[in-house]
């Protein structure tokens, strides 16, 4: 444990570089938010990121191993609920509700 | 006029960000407290870095004497996918003045989505619910940070697990996208560039690597054409 000083210092290194990475491209891109391409991007970017977060769910997953994976049944859940029902909650609640029972209860091991 | 119902919908989108930011927010919590520290400092983090991953990461380069250069640079590195989600949003924000600046800091991954995804009711204020949604967010946060921290290893985590419903979220939140855009491409580059870095080339790096890669290829595809079949304006 170091000083409090230096900890403050460290917490206001932390949220400055933060704030850096989130404010750049608004910043830099401001005077040019209409132009086609960034509208282009701004329309199919998201897509293309939401895919990324959920595929990077599976970034610990053995994909050789011989069992399904928690994680891809857990996911699978929440799709099929969702196409089914389109409830949010539902489909959350549901998809993490199975992927905590087979977490804790290892019912599919491997 | 539109205040209560505005509040009743951010709610609403932003609750299964409340499930998942609490453990999350805690366990960070919980980690922070074993250095020592006054809890006081871990709601200070939540306050003012607000970041998931940095903060996890804040703790082990604290843990280790990190320099102040180290940290920063790390930290920026870890947190570069960020610039993307500006890129996406930079026409996109409703709100002026210290709002959008505020709305700006709060942009984390889930903030992201849910601001990017969510379709709202006719006629609600939309720079009121971005507004909310950012702000709810970060309470979610604050508050898990701070009671981890406070309980510190007291908590038992039999909640193991609850941490899935940030995935499940952006897995509903992708179908709401494919039915918002109704064209398979970008969906299919998503899974194609994430599973190949996944696979071949880097799992620790994962998301950074296939935004980038991602990114350069609708850019290739936009500038190999000269008109754009998918503009819609």
């Amino acid at each position: 444990m170091e000083s409090i000083s230096h900890l403050l210092i460290v917490i206001a290194v932390l949220s400055g570089v933060t704030f850096l990475t989130r404010a750049l491209p608004f910043m830099l891109l401001y005077k040019v938010a209409e132009h086609p391409t960034l509208v282009y991007l701004g329309r199919y970017l998201p897509p293309v990121l939401m895919v990324l977060l959920v595929l990077y769910t599976f970034k610990d997953v053995d994909f050789s191993g011989a069992g399904l994976a928690p994680e891809l049944l857990g996911i699978s859940l929440v799709t099929v609920l969702h196409l089914c029902f389109r409830q949010p909650l539902l489909s959350i609640v549901g998809g993490t509700a199975l992927y905590m029972v087979l977490l804790q209860g290892g019912l599919l091991g491997g | 006029m539109h205040s209560e119902t505005v509040n009743a919908v951010a709610l609403r989108a932003s609750l299964p960000v409340l499930f998942g930011y609490l453990p999350l927010g805690m366990a960070f919590g919980v980690l922070f407290s074993d250095l020592g520290y006054h809890w006081i400092f871990a709601t200070l983090m939540g306050l003012f870095v607000y970041a998931g991953a940095g903060q996890f990461l804040a703790v082990g380069l604290l843990a280790n004497h990190a320099a102040l250069m180290e940290i920063a640079v790390t930290t920026f590195l870890l947190n570069s996918r960020h610039l993307f989600y500006g890129i996406s949003l930079v026409g996109r924000l409703r709100n002026r003045s210290w709002r959008r600046i505020y709305q700006i800091f709060g942009l984390t991954d889930e903030t992201y989505s849910l601001l990017t995804s969510t379709r709202l009711p006719e006629g609600l204020d939309e720079a009121a619910f971005q507004f909310r949604v950012t702000l709810f967010n970060q309470l979610y946060w604050v508050l898990g940070c701070t009671l981890g921290a406070w309980l510190g290893g007291q908590i038992s985590f039999s909640t193991a697990g609850i941490e899935f419903v940030l995935p499940a979220l952006f897995m509903v939140l992708v179908i709401e996208q494919y039915r918002h855009i109704r064209h398979p491409a970008p969906f299919v580059l998503a899974v194609v560039m994430g599973m190949l870095t996944l696979l071949l080339i880097s799992r620790d790096q994962m998301l950074l690597i296939s935004i980038a890669l991602s990114l350069s290829a609708l850019l290739l595809y936009k500038g190999g054409q000269r008109w754009n079949p998918y503009h819609t304006s």
